[in-house]
């Protein structure tokens, strides 16, 4: 059941979203987001929805595994939607009830909310389906490089981060095996009063912290037994290079860029 | 009569209808009668962490099925639950399982969850701690603080708290000195003798099995392929080995006897290793 968390998973694979560097895959999705708030009117969002389908396409990356991901968020879409179409004032009233008015602008305002969340969703879903945990953190850790000059431990943090993801499969297995076993002694977690099922969850956080907390000792212990002591003076086996692709995804994300502030200004 | 624990036809496919599908049972049959010992044992992946969820309702079966004294342990909620109960499973490394502030507490926790009375419950946390030789000044013990082999029986004389029926135990011995197997592995005899208890058990230690079990379950790539005594097992040595499995040395050393020409018969105990020995020409000389 807890397996079934697809939330980000790497999809291994070698389209040419796959092969670009990871830091063209972070400025990319970046310049992409403010494209997104930038974008006004339906051509805009037209040429923002065909932009990433067809990075979809590219990627390979099949489009059920981005309807599966978006599932955990439905509420949230709805919520968002519903107060958008309750709650905006406007001229073209369609219907009315108890007090509450739905207008044309409304509609128009909740339709427009729902493509940006779920543009925005998909894109930082094809970064993530498409660029493995390790590289994603090898981009970020880059990227970040210069803020070591004011002193912040960019390579500490990325090194946390790479560990935290690396960790999240192992814990599940884990909680898993931890509840089938207290199950098999007859815990019940499925029904219960809302205290009774917070209480239900003991057996199942104790333990699950004290592996964790183990695994993070033993975790310790490995890297100083290989002489691991920060960032300072290490070298990396893998050289994050810009090749051509780069540049060519970076021409596209610029020109999109371009189209869309183009397309805010003068309302086309 | 039907038998006490009847597994037919039971197939189990994880992650179906996706990429990562994968059958890990494929129309899996065999009965289990009371009292007997059975030892499971397949190499890793082979389906028997599967299998063994299978019989406490842990998992449900993608087909086929469990019955349980003739019922389907599936047809009905409650028998679920009953399952639970009477088919005790104590997984591989149960000691990582134990939550609770005092051994005591933590053995008690399967009887509690069975809802059964005070002094019921205080009755069988004495009697599961004793078989699994945990003395009582320890019970108020904190099971973080015990050694590993002790934590280790107390997790175990947690499931034997419940007197299920059946137990079940995953490589019970795994990652414990000689000292602790012995240990456990006589406790495991000596629960067997007193409540009359169905014992299975997964092993990779063919030894083990050999001199303890009344019958052997070989799984190899998700189908039961050998279910036998475990003499008529080891005769089939050669087919053990090349599924990647080991036979006791002692079968070892005979088969490789035989090989070189000495007239030898297949066995698979130590004891009966001496006695055939000795029946050789000249073999009661040295005795």
């Amino acid at each position: 059941m807890l397996k079934d968390i697809t939330l980000g998973q790497y999809f291994p694979g070698n389209s040419f979203i796959h092969r670009l560097d990871p830091r063209t895959k972070l400025i990319f999705l970046v310049v992409f987001i403010v494209a997104l708030f930038l974008a006004v009117n339906w051509i805009s969002y037209g040429l923002m929805l065909v932009f990433l389908l067809a990075c979809i396409c590219i990627s390979r990356i099949p489009a059920k595994s981005f309807i599966r991901g978006m599932k955990p968020l439905i509420m949230i879409l709805a919520f968002t939607a519903i107060l958008n179409l309750f709650f905006t004032q406007g001229e073209t009233v369609l219907v009315s009830f108890w007090g509450i008015t739905i207008t044309l602008e409304g509609v128009i305002r909740a339709v427009f909310m729902l493509v940006r969340i779920l543009m925005l969703i998909a894109s930082t879903f094809l970064l993530t389906y498409t660029t493995s945990p390790i590289s994603l953190t090898d981009g970020l850790e880059s990227l970040l490089g210069p803020l070591k000059k004011i002193k912040v431990p960019v390579h500490e943090l990325s090194m946390m981060m790479c560990i935290a993801l690396r960790f999240i499969p192992t814990l599940i297995e884990e909680t898993d095996k931890i509840m089938a076993a207290q199950k098999a002694r007859g815990a019940d977690f499925e029904s219960g009063k809302l205290m009774e099922r917070v209480k239900a969850l003991v057996p199942i956080l104790v333990p699950l912290f004290i592996s964790a907390f183990r695994r993070a000792d033993e975790l310790a212990t490995a890297m100083e037994c290989r002489c691991y002591q920060g960032g300072d003076g290490r070298t990396k086996m893998k050289l994050l290079r810009y090749k051509l692709r780069d540049f060519k995804a970076f021409s596209a994300a610029a020109l999109l860029l371009a189209a869309i502030i183009v397309l805010r200004n003068f309302g086309l | 009569m039907a038998s006490f624990l009847q597994v037919k036809n039971l197939t189990h496919v994880y992650s179906a209808g996706t990429p990562f599908e994968h059958k890990a049972l494929d129309s899996v049959s065999f009965c289990v009668e009371r009292g007997e010992f059975i030892g499971i044992i397949g190499h890793t992946g082979s389906g028997k962490s599967t299998l063994i969820q299978h019989l406490n309702g842990l998992l449900k079966p993608s087909s086929g099925e469990i019955l349980l004294d003739g019922q389907d342990i599936w047809s009905d909620k409650a028998l679920t639950r009953q399952a639970r109960f009477r088919v005790g499973l104590v997984f591989q490394y149960p000691e990582y399982q134990l939550f609770e502030e005092t051994v005591y507490k933590d053995i008690a926790f399967g009887p509690r969850n069975q809802k059964l009375s005070h002094e019921e419950i205080d009755k069988r946390v004495r009697e599961a701690a004793d078989f699994v030789g945990i003395p009582e000044d320890l019970l108020q013990v904190s099971p973080f603080d015990l050694s590993g082999g002790q934590k280790r029986r107390v997790a175990i004389a947690g499931v034997i708290a419940m007197e299920p029926e059946i137990l079940i135990l995953d490589e019970p011995t795994a990652g414990l000195d000689p000292a602790g197997r012995e240990e456990i592995l006589s406790n495991l005899q000596r629960y067997r003798a007193a409540k009359n208890a169905t014992i299975m058990m997964v092993s990779h230690s063919m030894n083990d099995v050999a001199r303890l079990t009344d019958r052997l379950i070989v799984m190899n790539d998700s189908r039961l392929v050998m279910d036998d005594v475990p003499a008529k097992v080891f005769d089939r040595a050669e087919e053990l080995l090349a599924m990647g499995l080991d036979i006791p040395e002692i079968t070892r050393v005979f088969l490789r006897l035989k090989q070189m020409g000495a007239d030898v018969p297949s066995v698979y105990t130590i004891d009966q290793a001496v006695d055939a020995l000795r029946k050789m020409p000249g073999g009661m000389r040295h005795a």
